[in-house]
């Protein structure tokens, strides 16, 4: 992946975080495009400001103190374009994740058909669906309204009828969704997407466009069988940015900064995943996960077909007062790494929420809060691969599929203390299969990027391939279950300067072999026991060329799924012997 | 670095937001004196609707259905009162199966609102309304004692505090309430026994203030009828010295206690407030904005030495690398036992 600069405009990304706002320097140094640095400050969307604008100058003022660049002119505002004195900057991208979850109110034909997804397309943005409402609802229509009424939503989408289908069915819906907006204040009123049957698109116009803002999107469930949200995800990014202008002071101004390109988050997520999926190997997927306080989003990609998911309840911010709702706090207790009662981890959970910008300070409460992450990894993963619009290579069951790489986001991995941390975390969390890479977003800049490239794909591309993201190592995970201490894999190992090694690698261990990086190596594969490593097979292998990074080559043996020890104290012991071989 | 403020304060003016979720009608007038439990505004939170279809009841078409309605859209009605007809020889007509009010009418059909039970939101603390707020609620203003907290149930009451901690580590248990605190508002240390929710309301108690609580009874303390309130967090953590200070010296007055539920976006918390009459108070600092500085109170909010409070010595400039190998922006705090900590600034709470 090589390319050169063809302008030199720079571009300031602010993220809106949930917790922290940061302001990224993305220039041409040289002759191709770097991150030159950021500046981070408390979000400010809570009292006394109760607007996000004094968070982003406090982050780009940081920002200036760095790099000596005047940013900020003296009447307040950003300085749009840069000055031949090296003033100002040429562009904004923006995005935003902080603020309460978007209210939704999901409408559908056929539960199982369109309302689902109608309820996929929220999922794509920080939503949470607290009613649905189908044909086969047994309330009557007046309690449908006050079920409306009581969710007093931010949003309601409307699915149904393939194209060219049902509309007498669609018609019946879209009258309750018409009397309950017809009810509340003007002021009030959710925003309707309508993405259903679009031959009735002028139909809706007329009904429903007079009493509230109506959006029309092209129909996510065409046909029966299939399902198709991403020309949708366009019409919900807007939706947000309409709702989030008007609970929080500030957005409006970040938007026009943006030139009207702010995006949510996680969809400035997924496009780099997306984007990426072009230029990786074309028969594997790309998968993103960004752990954040608000959220935590997966998204996969294949070829240019996204498949994203946004789980707002597993957030490692407020959120996790309602975590123990989802996840059990004995899963999470499974993971961690010191001898904690599961109390703690109760405790560790709400007294976090109180506080969702404090920081552990113990070992013990850092191996709590690296525990949740590995959960909610867990978690969100085996929702995201059965719902994935496209089908991924693996090695079957409910194992994560053949991807390269994996990009990795937020905040309790990039600032773990070792990247033996980070490593182990994503290895138990997602639980990688076959070959691939990991890499991580250090500086949290994979979601700017996603908004950057709209601006300039150059940019975003030069920026990924730089310094800017820390590539953690070549992870080859063996699929398949031996006796614990039994050889599963051979490896030789064929350096840049010729030199020669071998390894045996046996059941139950993580090995690692140190590879810069920058480096790269030829390695060949004989797995045993039809053990599979994702090159055509059961016990197939072969020659194959990985690249290094901080770890190197990080072979995974333990086994997929994983399998740990149900003793806590083998378990305990067994996580400081990885973490022990990861460099900790 | 922006420091987040918690208000522990001996005297202070306290100015409140008192806002419906949605609009409603405002009960109060400016300069009003209100109690904690007045209400101040109410509205119709979840509205609950009945269709009638008309045409069908009375066995005729729509449009001649709407030649029968009675009533027009706005209107009010009471049970019985007659909604359509009537028609035929046998008289037919639809009467109201409730009271409320005609919101729609056309088509054959009628729908109609349903009178039911108010949202209200209260004063919180006794004071003077010194603002409305259109539609919504009212500003009120007062005057004491201010302790803000980490957790509330949700409900909220007034009466008469009962200290039951001798130190800032004590404990509480049901057996520590008895039946000469009734009608009380008790403040006790860290509860770990699930039955004082239970003996508490066959006292019964007006509210229940703990140091901190054991997470496993968090669902019990949200079932509970009456006001729960956590100081410090969950888990075993001493009171803070300022803390126990100013609520032991407050044993026996009259307290508001607010157990609303922690919103990180609006900056509401869960509070106490202990009405002084005093002339000269100091002016609410809630919304004050200050960075971290030297010199400043602070209450440290996560383990090692949560609840624990001091004052900032030095802030280092470069990050700190932490016991859990955590690098991040710190400051040396001088705790009031004489002890001398890092903390890292996040984890830090400035006490105005």
């Amino acid at each position: 992946m090589t390319s050169s600069v063809v302008s030199a405009d720079s571009i300031l990304a602010i993220d809106v975080g949930s917790i922290n706002t940061r302001a990224s320097l993305l220039d041409v140094v040289g002759t191709r495009y770097r991150f030159v640095a950021s500046g981070t400050a408390p979000t400010t969307i809570a009292p006394p400001f109760s607007d996000i604008r004094e968070g982003i100058t406090r982050a780009i003022n940081q920002l200036q103190d760095t790099t000596g660049r005047l940013i900020i002119g003296s009447d307040g505002n950003i300085l749009i374009p840069s000055h031949p004195d090296g003033t100002g900057i040429d562009a904004v991208a923006a995005t935003l994740s902080a603020g309460p979850e978007i209210k939704v109110v999901a409408i559908g034909l056929l539960e199982d058909v369109s309302m689902e997804s109608a309820r996929n397309l929220a999922a794509t943005t920080y939503a949470k669906v607290l009613e649905g409402i189908s044909l086969n609802d047994r309330r009557k229509q007046d309690k449908r309204i006050d079920a409306i009424l009581r969710a007093r939503p931010d949003l309601v989408i409307v699915a149904g009828g393939i194209d060219g289908g049902a509309t007498r069915s669609v018609g019946q819906l879209l009258e309750v969704v018409g009397l309950a907006c017809f009810l509340l204040p003007r002021d009030q009123r959710p925003q309707v997407l309508f993405a259903g049957n679009s031959s009735i698109h002028e139909d809706i116009k007329e009904t429903i466009s007079p009493i509230t803002d109506l959006h029309l999107a092209p129909n996510i469930r065409p046909d029966i069988h299939v399902e198709q949200l991403a020309p949708a995800q366009v019409s919900m990014s807007k939706i947000f940015k309409n709702v989030r202008a008007q609970q929080v002071f500030g957005v409006s101004d970040l938007d026009q900064w943006a030139n009207g390109r702010l995006l949510p988050t996680s969809t400035a997520f997924g496009r780099v995943v997306r984007f990426l999926s072009h230029i990786y190997d074309p028969n594997k997927g790309v998968l993103g996960v960004d752990i954040g306080a608000s959220a935590t989003t997966i998204a996969v990609a294949l070829k240019g077909k996204l498949g994203l998911q946004v789980f707002p309840h597993l957030g490692l911010g407020k959120n996790l007062e309602n975590l123990s709702r989802y996840i059990s706090t004995t899963h999470i207790a499974y993971w961690v790494s010191e001898d904690i009662p599961n109390s703690s981890v109760k405790d560790y959970l709400l007294n976090k929420s109180a506080h969702p910008a404090s920081i552990p300070a113990t070992v013990e409460e850092l191996a709590i809060e690296q525990a949740i992450a590995r959960q909610t990894m867990r978690a969100a993963v085996s929702q995201l691969i059965p719902a994935l619009p496209f089908n991924l290579s693996s090695s079957g069951g409910d194992l994560l599929p053949w991807v390269e790489p994996i990009l990795a986001s937020g905040s309790v991995l990039s600032n773990a203390p070792t990247h033996g941390q980070s490593m182990l975390m994503l290895l138990d969390g997602l639980q990688p299969t076959g070959i691939t890479t990991i890499v991580l977003d250090q500086n949290n800049l994979l979601a700017s990027l996603g908004s950057a490239a709209e601006i300039n794909p150059l940019m975003a591309v030069q920026v990924l391939e730089s310094h800017a993201f820390q590539n953690l190592g070549t992870v080859i995970a063996p699929v398949g279950t031996a006796r614990k201490g039994a050889p599963i894999l051979r490896i030789r190992i064929t350096a840049g300067d010729n030199s020669e090694s071998q390894l045996e690698v046996k059941f139950g261990s993580i090995e690692v072999i140190p590879l810069p990086t920058g480096q790269s190596a030829q390695i060949q594969l004989r797995p045993l026991h039809r053990f599979d490593v994702g090159m055509g097979g059961p016990g197939k292998g072969g020659r194959v060329r990985v690249v290094g990074g901080s770890l190197g080559i990080i072979i995974d043996a333990r086994g997929r799924p994983l399998q740990l020890p149900s003793d806590p104290e083998l378990r305990r012991e067994s996580f400081k012997r990885w973490l022990w071989t990861l460099g900790n | 670095m922006l420091a987040p403020v918690i208000q522990i304060s001996p005297l202070t003016k306290i100015r409140r937001h008192r806002e419906l979720p949605v609009p409603g009608k405002v009960l109060v007038r400016q300069g009003q004196k209100v109690e904690a439990l007045d209400t101040i505004a109410e509205t119709i939170l979840a509205p609950e609707h009945l269709m009638l279809d008309i045409a069908s009841s009375l066995n005729v078409s729509t449009e001649i259905a709407d030649d029968l309605i009675q009533l027009t859209a706005g209107e009010t009605i009471q049970k019985d009162d007659l909604i359509a007809g009537p028609v035929g020889i046998t008289q037919r007509v639809v009467r109201a199966p409730s009271s409320g009010r005609i919101v729609v009418a056309g088509d054959g059909l009628v729908l109609l609102q349903i009178n039911n039970t108010p949202f209200e939101v209260r004063a919180g603390m006794p004071g003077t309304v010194t603002d409305l707020i259109p539609d919504r609620g009212a500003v009120i203003e007062a005057t004491g004692a201010l302790i803000q907290a980490v957790w509330g149930n949700g409900q909220a009451e007034f009466g008469m505090m009962q200290v039951r901690i001798d130190s800032p580590d004590d404990k509480i248990t049901a057996d520590d309430l008895d039946v000469s605190l009734r009608g009380a508002i008790v403040l006790g240390g860290f509860c770990a026994d699930p039955n004082i929710f239970q003996k508490a309301a066959d006292i019964p108690l007006r509210g229940l203030i703990f140091t901190s609580m054991d997470s496993s009874l968090v669902r019990l303390a949200k079932k509970a009828q009456f006001p729960v309130l956590i100081l410090e967090g969950f888990g075993f953590h001493s009171l803070s010295a300022i803390g126990y200070n100013l609520l032991t010296s407050n044993n026996g007055r009259e307290i508001s206690l607010n157990a609303e539920a922690r919103d990180h976006y609006s900056g509401t918390r869960p509070e106490i407030v202990i009405p002084l009459d005093a002339s000269q108070a100091p002016e609410d600092t809630s919304l004050a904005i200050e960075d971290f500085a030297r010199g400043q109170n602070v209450r440290i909010v996560r383990a090692p030495h949560q609840g624990k409070s001091g004052t900032i010595e030095t802030i280092y400039k470069k990050p700190v690398k932490f016991p859990s190998g955590v690098r991040a922006l710190g400051a040396e705090v001088l705790l009031s036992d004489n002890e001398r900590i890092t903390i890292p600034l996040v984890n830090l709470e400035k006490i105005a």
